[in-house]
């Protein structure tokens, strides 16, 4: 049990002393560990994906009373990896009045972005690439470079479905950062810090969502809407837009796009896990397979959600966080102060 | 040469090449990209010196927002060609030349007559509560006026874009 508990330590510190033991300076082994560790997580977000596009496949089937892939592979397991290579071996098509630099770069920049989440999601104890001071901070600070790639990507097109859908998404997304970083100020509070290794720790005895429960209705909502899901997919509505800001994107630079999103759903699903549901902490299993667990549970509620409710309508949707999330998420921290101040004051804590 | 001051090199030049990048393109959304590579390449100084919270703040308020509304602003009143959007102008560049060099000069004297003694890796150890004491406790009168200002800015706007009835 020990030995599984460590498992990824262990041959983190095999690695690193063969490294020094041929001959690397101590800098320069913290510099291949790093660089390996960045490969781990392109495999683990690869992997995630071809799971992740196959299980949301199954369960829209599963919701829609359709099969949902079946051909390939028991339980159409394969399907993914099919649409994957189909994907690679597309023409790369540009049209010819697209402001070109921007149209190649922005899915780049895109996924990037997403990696760069990965950087401080603990995936297990003692398992993250960078336990920063300010991690959550971080997360919610690198997220919001998002917009600019959807702003490139709708712009470099030179097509208005894609620029219309770039502005709808540009404009959710920042009006709905303001109540995702407000939810997460009360556990923030609570914990008293913003490294995720601590706010773990202040969960040992009880998880943060029983304590905030509210928070963690505005974090899913305002979370769903950042994603770009349904019910709040206005930026790609398909019916209205064709595909929104990647209307004009074929075979490879489209699934960027794709990639990235599902990249960026398990990103806020492990961060919710992290900061409502206990983070890696779990009887019986090891640390790191309680995280994936706990994500991918979150995960199924996004699924579930996004296909039971219809569309939401444009304005609806940004007065909706205007009038009622951010009040709600504000109430919120006023009232986890109060809290924290009664419970200081009566000596419970 | 430390792998720390390769890195230096190379964001510093990203940086200066970006925000050349903002002035001589052609294209004024081009130029607004460029300036958000430049802000994340200060935001890249910031961490190499140890600030990682100035970093963030810097990548979060200037690279995610402030440069949208830029660009926000620059898709709504464009309506002529994209590509002349940008243009010198031949008139002011005297002026300019003088303006630019006075401003070179009034900067290098002061960066010449400051003894830099600060130390790069005295990082604290939880600056965010510091930062949260100074603006709660000894600075809160400047930091409410600031907010006040700030939202006093925000009505007058909305103000005069709707009309005040």
């Amino acid at each position: 049990m020990e030995n599984v508990e460590l498992l990824f330590l262990n041959i983190a510190k095999f690695i690193f002393n063969w490294l020094q033991s041929i001959g690397l300076s101590p800098l320069w082994a913290d510099f291949v560990m790093l660089v390996i560790k960045f490969a781990c997580i392109a495999g683990i977000v690869t992997v995630n994906i071809l799971i992740l596009i196959w299980l949301e496949r199954k369960v829209s089937g599963f919701i829609q009373q359709r099969l949902g892939p079946n051909r390939l592979g028991p339980f159409g397991i394969f399907q993914t990896v099919a649409d994957a290579i189909k994907l690679l071996t597309k023409e790369d098509i540009i049209p010819s009045r697209t402001d070109k630099f921007i149209f190649r770069t922005a899915p780049i920049f895109f996924i990037i972005i997403s990696l760069m989440l990965y950087i401080v999601i603990p995936f297990g104890d003692g398992m993250q690439i960078v336990d920063l001071n300010i991690g959550v901070f971080y997360f919610l600070s690198v997220g919001s470079l998002a917009t600019i790639a959807i702003l490139m990507a709708g712009w470099g097109s030179n097509n208005k479905w894609s620029l219309l859908g770039a502005m709808r998404s540009v404009a959710q997304m920042i009006t709905y950062e303001i109540p995702l970083a407000f939810s997460l100020l009360g556990i923030i509070m609570i914990a008293g810090s913003l490294r995720m290794s601590d706010i773990i720790a202040a969960q040992s005895n009880v998880w943060f969502i029983l304590l905030q429960p509210i928070a963690f209705i505005t974090y899913f909502i305002a979370a769903t809407a950042e994603l770009n899901r349904g019910p709040f997919d206005m930026p790609e509505a398909e019916q209205e837009l064709t595909a929104g800001a990647y209307t004009e994107y074929t075979g490879m630079r489209w699934a960027l796009f794709f990639l990235a999103e599902y990249t960026n759903l398990f990103a806020v699903s492990a961060i919710a896990a992290t900061m409502f549901f206990g983070g890696w902490q779990g009887p019986f299993l090891p640390s790191w397979l309680w995280l994936p667990i706990k994500a991918y549970l979150i995960m199924m509620i996004f699924f579930w959600i996004k296909w039971t409710f219809p569309r939401i309508r444009m304005d609806h949707l940004m007065s909706f966080s205007w009038k009622v999330l951010i009040p709600i998420s504000l109430a919120n921290i006023i009232l986890t102060g109060c809290g924290i101040h009664l419970f200081r004051w009566m000596g419970w804590w | 040469m430390s792998i720390l001051d390769l890195v230096f090199i190379v964001t510093a030049g990203i940086t200066i090449l970006a925000s050349i990048g903002v002035v001589t393109s052609k294209n004024i959304l081009h130029s607004a990209l460029f300036l958000v590579l430049s802000f994340l390449g200060v935001a890249t100084i910031y961490f190499q010196l140890n600030a990682a919270f100035l970093g963030l703040v810097q990548i979060m308020i200037y690279a995610g927002a402030i440069s949208v509304l830029i660009i926000f602003a620059i898709m709504l009143v464009m309506s002529e060609d994209i590509n002349q959007s940008n243009l010198t102008h031949k008139k002011g560049s005297f002026i300019g030349v003088i303006v630019a060099g006075f401003f070179t000069f009034l900067v290098s004297i002061s960066i010449v007559s400051t003894k830099f003694g600060a130390v790069f890796n005295n990082a604290l150890e939880n600056p965010v509560e510091d930062i949260a004491v100074m603006l709660m406790g000894d600075f809160v009168i400047a930091f409410e006026v600031a907010a006040i200002l700030l939202l006093v800015a925000i009505v007058g706007a909305i103000i005069i874009a709707k009309g005040a009835d």
